[in-house]
């Protein structure tokens, strides 16, 4: 029993690096393809060496893993790469270092709105935009030359379905029961004026906000997919990998999509057939809301090395390494100033840059509160599969949300 | 049985009168040798299964500690009142019982060829029981890959399947999925207990009964199903209990979509993903009092003898 205790303790003790010389960051990442390994190499400084520890690939294990450490104040972990939808929920928790005001501002001037409002917790930037996300809409070029709809104005959901329909063309998008599908109902309401929940700092007491005009145009547009010819017969199992599939089968029509599947085509592109413009309309004249997505960094509140990690914030997130980050991963910065980077401007064609970055100063993140996995999984439950949506989807979700928020209902 | 085993209990209790302090000596010392290990066994499972009742009493989310508060029972009263919390249930229930009925009669068959098969004996026995030795969620995976429409090939093999039918689509086919797997992931382990049942019928009572004129079925339900009786019961709880506890299909065939989450999922989601101390503890007493209950019932029910089973009896 002794030589085992005296054994663990050892190891223990292998594990939590050497005092005496630099100390070494851990930052945890999401699985990418060697973007935030080079970022940290390039910031390893005399005083600090910053090392990377790879998440699970799916967002929500990554919040689980994340979290069930935090909780138990795990001082092994120095910096994390978090989704946008679970920044509030640690920053509530108080899992996250204090950013100086100083820096504050600094990241928010530096990055685009939607990623400085994603990283906003009760009016504190709460973790540092790296890399920003946003979903575009794409299509094969000779399928609307063929259906005839003139993508240089913006189009809507109606149009996009209709015309699929009738030209025996598929729409992908993400409907499987996970957060994808999620993105997808937020998109839908944001675009259509409304919001999922307001007056999120009263966290369980939130105002749910879905059962309104918005919440119905958004059900409308998911039913009438769901009920097209348009509709990929794996709608309500898809997610971002199916969607690049069915898009560059034969039937492929459109596609709502984020930028890095962009890169998914190679050279080809299908034969130059890719044509991208932005994200429909959720109803007629209005202008539509792309879903944001992306990380930021956050320092943990409970690292031995916090004001380094901290510290190192600022080189991490800097515009010159979010440019690194961008080659590497194809995962686009999260400022203006990253994408003005040589590098940066080669990755894409210069229209769709710029279509991007007009999406992302648009972007509508998911709804900013601690409970968002609570919310995000009560509309799963209730607007899944997309085929049972119909007009009175918001109002059950609504009051499911509520439910669920009380501890009436389980999830 | 009971009128064999009961004069014996009453020779162990004359026995004990007539405890020597030599036997007293000895049974003190075996009490001393297990402790260690009755001591920890209560601090691995008895230890966690009292937390849990204790954290079930309280809303407690992991992720808000400060909020957490003392609710007593309500935590119970939600689920037990809660839909989504019958129909896993249901589901759980329903999947058990297909899955080890079909399993029975499939892994019987298999117990037969294995108990009688003359040639190639052991590549027969060991192919058999391949399934089993493959690791539940990689056999899950292997499903789900054959179901799928984007990559499958059960849609091709299958004659009467439209080839874009979505088999994770609906509830019915996705549970059909699941319960697939599942069999043919455990039919192994059935057939290897009722092999076990099977080797310790009598062949002079088989051989007696030929004699006497029974056909092969008459063997089979007069002779052979009788006295295997203790192992098919014994089969049939390990294999219930199990398939209550299904998980490792459900996570990755469905993810619990398609009203397909177990009672084991469910627990899971509540603890793990939404970090519902409370409320997922409570779930999962819940879960530990069905389990509980499902092998009270079989065994009574059945009024299987374990001991007579392990062959002590």
């Amino acid at each position: 029993m002794a030589g085992a205790l005296l054994l663990v303790s050892g190891l223990l003790a292998a594990c939590s690096g050497d005092d005496s010389g630099t100390p070494t960051l851990i930052w945890y990442t999401n699985p990418d393809t060697g973007g935030q390994a080079a970022v940290a190499e390039e910031c390893s400084t005399d005083r600090y060496e910053i090392t990377t520890e790879v998440l699970p690939q799916d967002a929500n294990q990554q919040r689980i893993q994340l979290a069930r450490r935090l909780a138990a104040k795990d001082p092994d972990i120095d910096l994390m790469s978090i989704d946008p939808p679970f920044t509030a929920e640690f920053a509530d928790a108080g899992y996250l270092a204090e950013i100086p005001q100083q820096m504050q501002q600094t990241f928010r001037e530096q990055a685009f709105q939607s990623a400085a409002e994603a990283a906003t917790w009760d009016d504190q930037l709460v973790v540092a935009p790296f890399w920003s996300n946003t979903q575009v809409l794409w299509y094969r070029k000779s399928f609307v030359d063929k259906a005839g709809i003139d993508m240089s104005q913006p189009v809507t959901w109606q149009q996009v379905i209709e015309a699929a329909g009738k030209n025996d063309g598929r729409i992908a998008v993400q409907a499987n029961k996970y957060e994808g599908y999620s993105v997808w109902v937020n998109a839908l309401i944001e675009g259509a004026g409304g919001q999922i929940a307001t007056n999120t700092d009263a966290g369980v007491d939130a105002e749910i906000q879905i059962d309104s005009e918005a919440g119905r145009e958004a059900a409308d547009v998911i039913s009438a997919l769901a009920s097209s010819d348009a509709s990929p017969a794996d709608l309500s199992v898809s997610n971002e990998g199916t969607a690049a599939a069915t898009f560059s089968s034969d039937a492929g029509a459109f596609m709502v999509n984020w930028t890095f599947i962009w890169g998914n085509y190679g050279e080809d592109r299908l034969g130059d057939d890719i044509g991208f413009a932005r994200y429909p309309r959720t109803v007629e004249g209005e202008e539509s809301t792309p879903p944001y997505g992306g990380i930021g960094i956050g320092a943990s509140a409970f690292s031995d090395h916090r004001d380094l990690a901290v510290e190192a914030l600022e080189c991490l997130t800097s515009p010159e390494n979010q440019a690194i980050n961008a080659e590497l991963t194809g995962n686009m910065p999260s400022s203006a100033a990253g994408y003005e980077q040589p590098q940066v401007q080669k990755l894409f064609p210069a229209d769709l840059i710029q279509l991007f970055q007009e999406s992302l100063q648009d972007a509508a993140p998911r709804t900013l509160t601690p409970y968002w996995s609570d919310i995000s999984g009560a509309i799963q439950s209730t607007w899944h599969p997309p085929s049972t949506v119909d007009e009175q989807t918001p109002e059950e979700s609504a009051e499911f949300i509520r439910d669920v928020l009380d501890g009436r209902s389980l999830l | 049985m009971s009128t064999v085993t009961a004069p014996r209990r009453e020779d162990v209790r004359q026995a004990q009168a007539a405890e020597s302090d030599r036997t007293k000596s000895e049974n003190r010392l075996g009490l001393r040798l297990v402790a260690p290990a009755v001591v920890f066994m209560l601090l691995v499972t008895a230890w966690p299964m009292l937390q849990a009742l204790y954290l079930s009493l309280f809303r407690y989310r992991l992720t808000a500690p400060d909020d957490r508060e003392f609710v007593g029972i309500a935590n119970y009263t939600t689920v037990l009142t809660d839909r989504l919390f019958w129909l896993d249930t249901w589901n759980t229930v329903l999947i058990m019982v297909v899955t080890v009925a079909v399993e029975l009669v499939i892994g019987f068959a298999f117990a037969m060829v294995m108990h009688r098969i003359v040639f190639a004996r052991g590549v027969i026995r060991t192919s058999i029981l391949i399934p089993y030795g493959i690791i539940t969620v990689v056999s899950a995976f292997a499903w789900q890959f054959a179901f799928s429409l984007n990559n499958g090939f059960v849609n091709n093999w299958l004659p009467f399947v439209d080839e874009n039918f979505n088999w994770f689509g609906d509830h019915w086919p996705a549970m059909f999925a699941i319960m697939v797997s599942e069999i043919w992931k455990t039919t192994p382990f059935m057939a290897l207990l009722l092999l076990a049942g099977l080797s310790q019928v009598s062949e002079d009572m088989l051989e007696a009964a030929k004699v006497d004129g029974a056909t092969w079925w008459q063997r089979l339900w007069k002779v052979i199903l009788p006295n295997m009786r203790a192992a098919i019961m014994v089969a049939v709880l390990f294999r219930a209990l199990d398939a209550y506890r299904i998980f490792d299909n459900i996570f990755v065939m469905t993810k619990g979509a398609q009203e397909t989450e177990s009672a084991s999922f469910l627990t899971y989601r509540q603890v793990i993903e939404q970090v519902q101390l409370g409320l997922g503890s409570a779930l999962s007493v819940l879960l530990f009092l069905s389990v509980l209950l499902i092998a009270w019932l079989i065994v009574k029910l059945f009024k299987v003898d374990l001991a007579q089973a392990r062959g002590e009896g």
